[in-house]
């Protein structure tokens, strides 16, 4: 293939064709600034309000699950940027079921992009930076804490980038599934959505069998608690080994892998049945 | 080597049904069974028969969506479904009932970002865009978002669209469909034009005898998903030997009217239905009929493609 010689190539060529379809979608929006501001804005004080739930039940308690409100803040923090990125970046993945009902995929197909490119690229909505914006906030806010060094910042980014990973892959397999069952959008939500929900909170108010699944079925525990754990000098309540603050990376790479297994077999299943 | 090579193509699929509680079974449906046909470079083809009878499923194969479950499918020299967005490039798809445009885009834009995933060369790009935009009468439209296109704009927007990598192929699925007299003419004479001026090969599935009538030289006809005939249209219209009807409301009503090359399939007081060849002119009859009695109106049913491929089944 012209473009596709190479992994390398391949993946040079879909993130080209990919901004080059959110560039248009952005320049559509931007035709209407008023509203697009309007909605950015929306989205920051919709998300904040989020937070302010979290902190109206700090004004009852001193600490939750043993943790203090600028440690939570921290864990909210992260798990919303890594979260709220992928949402903008490959969020229109969810709507799987829709173009294969429309027929869109089809058309799709016969574009010489990938299919997953252009279903990520989607109606890409650039006013979710608003989202992302809350989220660097409540982050900046509980950073404080922290006592910085090269490492810890080393740490940081490396877990930023693996959340924003393991969140397109959550994204991704759950939105897959509709090959089998067209109707399953809101079971993806479930995961995607929900998942974020549930990291927003330390890990020490759930049982020891959640924690678990969350780390081993679905690592979602990669993309704040265990690094954020690191952050704060602290060990796993739960007594996981150590170097499950630096695993991240590692649970990110396991679930790409698995991401396009499944991708490919979804995409194999719907070029057999049409359907 | 012909441009297109279909060899004992088959799609089947699997259907599960719900038998009982608990209990499925499953039934394999040959959508497309034991296909083959060949099309040259610069011909015309219309790629007709019933619903359910295996044209979008062939089509879907040919552009390589749908991976055959049996036999082999050449484009171009490429086999669609492992070399699908190399294929991407020489092809243009149109699927008449849904748009591959961007729906909340104005069509310049779509066009753009067609130029721009294409790497369309600037010329190429500049030089299709002025003649389809002109010949399609688009001028006007292109700062219009898609979903505010009439039917008939939206069918011309995405023709321009499929050609403006300069396909060799162009693939029409059912394009006229829900389109006025006006508009279906136009759409008739630009694909020709198209086919004469750059030598796009041409395949079109439809519903409408006309499309055929106008544009194609070849009608593949498929049935249970495999071809029934392969040839010119005037011999499918006398190996069909179906009929078009003359429908006469008379002043009076009247005892069945007897004239040469007609029979009367019906009588409802006084309306009269006659039928007759195919091949034949209505003028004569009309003559003859008006000769004979008070005519208070008249009108002329030509036979869809479903009867004409009724009939080559009923023979």
């Amino acid at each position: 293939m012209a473009e596709a010689d190479t992994p390398a190539a391949y993946l040079a060529h879909a993130v080209r064709s990919y901004w080059l379809i959110a560039a248009l979608w952005i320049r559509a929006a931007m035709a209407y600034p008023v509203s697009f501001w309007t909605m950015t804005v929306g989205g920051v004080l919709i998300t904040f309000l989020d937070f302010v739930a979290i902190w109206l039940m700090f004004s009852h308690i001193d600490t939750y699950g043993g943790f203090t409100l600028r440690e939570v803040a921290l864990l909210y923090g992260v798990t919303s940027i890594a979260f709220r990125v992928a949402d903008m970046l490959v969020g229109s993945v969810e709507k799987i079921g829709q173009k294969v009902r429309s027929g869109d995929l089809d058309a799709m197909m016969t574009k010489p992009v990938p299919v997953l490119v252009q279903l990520c690229a989607d109606r890409f909505e650039l006013r979710r930076l608003g989202q992302i914006a809350q989220g660097i906030a409540v982050f900046a806010w509980a950073a404080p804490i922290v006592d910085w060094n090269p490492q810890r910042l080393l740490v940081l980014v490396m877990t930023l980038v693996s959340g924003v990973l393991i969140y397109f892959c959550v994204f991704i397999t759950f939105s897959t599934i509709q090959f089998w069952t067209t109707d399953a959008s809101e079971f993806a939500n479930a995961f995607t959505y929900g998942g974020n929900t549930i990291m927003q909170y330390p890990m020490t108010i759930f049982p020891r069998e959640v924690v678990r699944s969350l780390t081993y079925l679905l690592p979602l525990a990669f993309v704040n608690w265990y690094p954020c754990l690191f952050l704060l000098g602290l060990t796993d309540p739960y007594g996981a080994p150590d170097w499950f603050r630096f695993a991240s990376p590692l649970a990110a790479l396991a679930l790409v892998g698995l991401t396009a297994l499944v991708w490919r077999q979804g995409l194999r299943r719907y070029r057999s049945t049409g359907s | 080597m012909a441009l297109i090579e279909v060899r004992d193509l088959s799609r089947d699929f699997t259907i599960r049904k719900k038998t009982g509680p608990l209990r499925r079974t499953s039934v394999v449906k040959h959508a497309v069974h034991d296909l083959s046909f060949e099309i040259d470079a610069g011909e015309m083809v219309g790629y007709i028969g019933p619903n359910g009878a295996g044209k979008s499923t062939t089509i879907k194969m040919l552009t390589g969506i749908l991976v055959p479950s049996g036999g082999s499918a050449r484009v171009a020299g490429l086999e669609p479904s492992r070399q699908r967005r190399e294929l991407a490039r020489r092809i243009g798809v149109v699927f008449g009932q849904r748009t591959s445009l961007w729906w909340d885009l104005p069509l310049r834009d779509s066009f753009e970002l067609l130029r721009r995933i294409y790497r369309i060369p600037d010329q190429t790009f500049r030089r299709n865009l002025e003649d389809h935009v002109a010949l399609l009468d688009l001028g006007e439209l292109l700062d219009t978002p898609v979903r505010q296109l009439s039917l008939g704009q939206r069918m011309r927007g995405d023709i321009a669209a499929a050609l403006l990598h300069d396909p060799e192929i162009l693939y029409l699925d059912e394009p006229t469909i829900g389109l006025d007299v006006i508009s279906k003419g136009r759409l008739r004479e630009f694909l020709r034009a198209l086919n004469h001026e750059r030598g796009t090969t041409l395949m079109l599935t439809t519903h409408d005898l006309q499309d055929i009538e106008a544009l194609c030289d070849r009608v593949i006809v498929i049935d249970h998903g495999t071809a029934v005939f392969d040839g010119p249209l005037s011999s499918l219209r006398v190996n069909g030997g179906s009929s078009r009807t003359l429908v006469v409301d008379l002043v009076d009503e009247a005892a069945p009217i007897d004239i040469d090359g007609a029979r009367v399939m019906k009588v409802e007081g006084p309306r009269q239905w006659l039928a007759f060849p195919a091949g034949a002119s209505a003028a004569p009859l009309v003559a003859q009929v008006a000769a004979a009695y008070d005519i208070a109106d008249l009108s002329i049913h030509e036979p869809d493609i479903e009867d004409v491929i009724r009939q080559l089944y009923s023979r």
